[in-house]
């Protein structure tokens, strides 16, 4: 899992079955500063997340299957939380 | 998933199991702002109506072959949806982040 930022959305009216009725926003990676990377996934979300939003990723497949339900399903990457807070220890451990 | 620009086709008559009917098609992979990045690489597309030219997004790895009857066919990327708009929030990518963000001394 990741931490990211919703920065857009994609809109296609031609996918995959596995991918109908599910919003896809495109989240980018957030460095241990909080700031955008310019790596980025584009994602399923399951929370309702929007532009600007800190988000928790999921990018691995049979997670996201299990969590869509979906089986098979040709999806990696989902949204899976919406992050409130961040600390981390001053000595990165 | 990530962004892709359909730029060729690629025609192989020898195939190995699990390949038989599969579209293959040459894909420049693009940044967040569609702009190329990375090298070219083959995608078999699992949507069946793209073509060079076509804006699309892609799934790697093993989830690549999910998108495909074949759930074993050895493929590590495929074109799962053509795209008809992408909207990247400027803003959103500037300033701070909405969770509160702390480092501990």
């Amino acid at each position: 899992m990741y931490l990211g930022r919703v920065i857009g959305s994609v809109v296609a009216t031609i996918k995959i079955a596995h991918l109908a009725d599910h919003r896809l926003l495109m989240v980018d990676r957030l460095d241990l500063d909080g700031k955008v990377t310019g790596a980025y996934d584009i994602a399923v979300d399951v929370v309702q997340a929007g532009p600007g939003d800190t988000v928790l990723v999921l990018d691995e497949g049979n997670g996201a299957r299990q969590i869509l339900g979906l089986d098979p399903g040709a999806v990696r990457t989902v949204i899976v939380g919406i992050v409130d807070e961040v600390t981390l220890a001053g000595d990165r451990g | 998933m990530r962004l892709g620009r359909v730029i060729g086709t690629v025609v192989a008559t020898r195939r190995s199991t699990g390949l038989e009917g599969v579209k293959l098609l040459v894909v420049q992979p693009l940044d967040e702002d569609r702009r190329p990045t990375g090298r070219p690489e083959i995608a078999a597309d699992a949507t069946a109506q793209a073509g060079p030219g076509e804006l699309v997004f892609m799934v790697a790895s093993r989830e690549a072959a999910q998108a495909l009857p074949d759930l074993f066919a050895p493929v590590d990327l495929a074109i799962t949806g053509l795209v008809d708009d992408v909207h990247v929030v400027a803003a959103a990518r500037r300033g701070p982040p909405t969770a509160a963000w702390r480092r501990e001394e």
